[in-house]
């Protein structure tokens, strides 16, 4: 956990009395709604459907539990009693009251959080792997990078209104689990033959209305010079981006215009100038924000723990939580474990306050105390004795945070859709429970294997539809919801060596009630071709193309539905979908249509 | 009646905008833009009184690059405060050209621009119409610190905090093996298994 230091401390504080002027002069009249929208972006105030939508910054996704808990209050006092982790590994809370917000960010500041630019035409939270720190293939500790990189972005004078928002995201592990090649800027640390660190550089990628997967522009750049460089590239970009259509005007769209051979061009031409200069880092910098982190005091511990095995063998479905939620460490001993929060009926990402205070004494209990957000919007304890595993798993399991479907079809990732987004052409989180609904039988869906289901209620994709394994987009008929959907999207290397890809749609889209349908018939598609257990469905998928899911997916509509299972799973289904949701899936909370 | 504010007082503005040649005054300081002044450099060069140059947002700096001796204010449009092409303008004009002169901030700004607009270079405010003058006076204060290098700060706040408050840290620092960067360098956390 990164720890402020005095100066880290006052700026966050002089933010929240700055937004506290602000809102007050906006409810003042003195400011006026197109006047502080723009500012209020900048502190991720977003004004929804129902209520204005604040989103909390959790730079790199690095939570601790004294945050979380301060999070839980935040939800009791100001919200709903519950909150949203997104896909940006940030934290959004749904119903707070405008003239709250100074509040809140006041009690977030004494926690060392905040909301700076986790919205508005900036640079936003960067995100990265989730087992930084702790990944066996790691390269390099990209926590620290990320700290460095936040600093940098915070209150940038110069890039404070870009044409469009600006992601980026870190790797420095060998496999990419932070999706650097569908951001604004993709940094992969490398190491050189002669062991120097330094990063690959990947610029135009990203996801909304113009897919694209990024460009190398640079395959090696040295440490040192990491904010030089990113001050070139956001120049170019602040300077020559499009601004007169704010659909054209995210950097991928530059690159594009440019070719990357020139676009890259441009940015070392400017890079010429800022080389070397105050920006450089320093090893004394590097260092100092190093040992700002508290690191977990591991134990010496032997590798496999004979308890482990044994309660494995005896007990089939915490073997299924083991298999599927919890992950490799570096440290013998350790592992690192996935909270689920993709529980069938609860929309992705959703938490209650009681769940997270009580996550938080798990992390306390368990992991040292400290949390990662991933961007499939789970939470994970990064640092759990082998040994702890099966009593880690006993407290999960009554709070309805042990489903073992991490990788799986289920593990949806999505948007909070037309429930609550003013922008959703289409609802998402009826999708993601009618899929879930569906596919509810744990054998099945291990059988399956990894397939990542992701669903976006508009084409601003914040459910990351176009990397989905099968990708669901809601998209707006006349008035009416329809669901486009796509497959063989993916983020990370698959088994052909490719490093991301956008889905390909594969026709005219659904009805909202024929969706569980349809992924059905992709699924079994996808069984009676794959070459065995180990080929998931993207691999087959690219292996034997689209055309095959495509006939499944549009042939005979006469399935069987005289099968018990599937007449009560679509009995099931059609009850969900029929009108208003009555039930949010979070106790105590009804869903306003 | 907008107000300027130059080196954080309110003072008389006393240049005369001219947008075309048929709008020069005979005499006075005059403000003419960037492609007036290409094209008629000469003759305005010769003039009475002073001259100033309006870059529009999508305006190069660089085009003014040999002539900045000669002028006594560069003004940059903000036609709405959300494009921020101008703070790019004016860090190159600062940075890069080596511009010492007066550097305006013209259009659409406001107290809650100043703080950035001053850290990228500009010293003279044009505040658009309404503007409540102390607010926007107090906007400079808004923060006391900044992480990164500007016109403002030319060394980023990792360069000046290592001879601060860190010193223990720096001293720690340099116990450890610097002497292996970057070769070893890891980007590690310290790692106290044990």
């Amino acid at each position: 956990m990164y720890h402020y230091d005095e100066i880290d401390q006052r700026i966050v504080n002089e933010r929240v009395r700055q937004f506290r002027d602000q809102t007050r002069r906006h409810l003042a009249g003195a400011l006026s709604a197109d006047d502080f929208r723009p500012l209020r972006l900048q502190n991720g105030l977003y004004l929804q459907r129902h209520a204005p939508m604040l989103r909390v910054a959790i730079p790199y996704g690095l939570l601790s539990s004294r945050q979380l808990r301060r999070l839980a209050g935040i939800a009791r006092r100001y919200d709903r009693g519950y909150a949203h982790f997104s896909t940006r590994q940030n934290v959004q809370f749904n119903w707070p009251e405008l003239a709250a917000v100074p509040e809140i960010l006041a009690e977030l500041a004494e926690v060392q959080m905040h909301a700076i630019q986790t919205s508005g035409n900036c640079v936003r939270n960067v995100t990265t792997d989730h087992f930084a720190g702790i990944a066996p293939d790691e390269i390099v500790d990209s926590f620290v990078c990320c700290e460095i990189v936040r600093q940098w972005s915070t209150l940038h004078p110069e890039f404070a209104h870009l044409p469009r928002k600006f992601k980026i995201a870190i790797t420095g592990a060998a496999l990419d689990r932070a999706a650097t090649f569908v951001h604004d800027i993709g940094l992969q640390a490398v190491r050189a033959d002669d062991g120097a660190v330094g990063f690959r550089v990947i610029v135009g990628g990203g996801l909304g209305r113009t897919p694209i997967v990024g460009h190398v522009i640079r395959e090696f750049l040295p440490w040192r010079d990491l904010l030089t460089y990113l001050d070139a590239i956001l120049r170019v970009y602040n300077r020559h981006g499009r601004r007169d259509n704010k659909y054209k005007a995210r950097i991928k769209i530059l690159v594009k215009e440019r070719t990357p051979e020139k676009f890259a061009q441009e940015v070392e031409a400017e890079w010429a100038h800022l080389r070397g200069g105050p920006a450089t880092l320093t090893d004394a910098e590097v260092e100092r924000i190093g040992s700002r982190f508290t690191r977990p005091a591991y134990l010496r511990l032997p590798a496999d723990d004979a308890a482990l095995a044994a309660a494995v063998a005896a007990e089939p479905p915490f073997a299924a939580w083991v298999r599927r939620n919890v992950h490799a460490h570096k440290v013998p001993g350790y592992a690192a474990v996935s909270i689920s929060l993709k529980k069938t009926g609860v929309p992705p990402g959703d938490v209650t306050a009681g769940q997270m205070d009580a996550i938080a004494g798990l992390a306390d209990r368990y992991s040292f105390g400290e949390l990662r957000v991933s961007h499939e919007q789970n939470l994970i304890l990064a640092d759990v004795r082998r040994r702890d595993l099966h009593g880690l798993w006993l407290a999960l399991r009554p709070l309805g945070l042990a489903t073992p479907n991490i990788g799986l079809l289920s593990n949806i990732i999505a948007c909070p859709g037309g429930d609550f987004c003013a922008l959703a052409n289409a609802k998402s989180i009826p999708v993601a429970e009618a899929i879930q609904a569906r596919f509810d039988d744990l054998d099945y869906l291990h059988d399956i294997g990894e397939l990542d289901l992701n669903i976006s209620g508009c084409m601003n994709s914040c459910g990351h539809h176009h990397v989905g394994h099968i990708g669901i987009l809601g998209v707006d008929k006349n008035g009416e919801e329809w669901y486009q959907i796509t497959i063989g999207g993916h983020q990370g290397a698959t088994r052909d060596g490719a490093q991301a890809a956008i889905g390909k749609v594969i026709g005219p889209s659904f009805a909202r009630a024929e969706i569980p349908d349809v992924v059905e018939r992709l699924v079994d598609c996808y069984l009676a071709h794959r070459d065995s257990e180990h080929e998931r469905f993207v691999d087959t998928v690219g292996r034997i193309g689209v055309e095959p899911f495509k006939r499944a997916a549009y042939g005979p509509r006469a399935h069987d539905a005289a099968s018990p299972r599937r007449a009560g799973m679509e009995a099931v289904a059609a009850a969900r979908l029929a009108g208003p949701r009555a039930n949010s899936g979070v106790p105590g909370i009804e869903v306003v249509q | 009646m907008s107000a300027l504010i130059r080196e954080r007082r309110v003072i008389a503005d006393r240049w005369v905008f001219a947008g075309t040649s048929a709008e020069l005054p005979a005499q006075g300081d005059v403000l003419v833009p960037l492609a007036l002044w290409s094209a008629e450099r000469d003759g305005l060069a010769l003039r009475p009184g002073r001259i100033g140059v309006l870059l529009g947002p999508a305006d190069d700096p660089a085009a003014l690059v040999h002539d900045l001796p000669q002028l006594a204010l560069v003004a940059v449009d903000f036609p709405q405060a959300t494009d921020g092409r101008g703070y790019s303008t004016a860090r190159l004009l600062r940075e890069r050209y080596g511009y010492t002169g007066e550097l305006r901030a013209v259009g659409d700004v406001g107290r809650d621009q100043l703080f950035n607009l001053a850290r990228v270079g500009f010293d003279a405010f044009a505040l658009r119409d309404g503007e409540d003058v102390a607010g926007a006076l107090a906007a400079f204060a808004d923060f006391s610190e900044a992480y990164q290098a500007s016109v403002e700060r030319p060394q980023p706040l990792f360069r000046r905090r290592t001879n601060g408050a860190s010193s223990a840290i720096a001293a720690r620092n340099r116990r450890s093996s610097l002497a292996a960067l970057p070769h070893e360098f890891n980007f590690r956390r310290p790692d106290p298994i044990g």
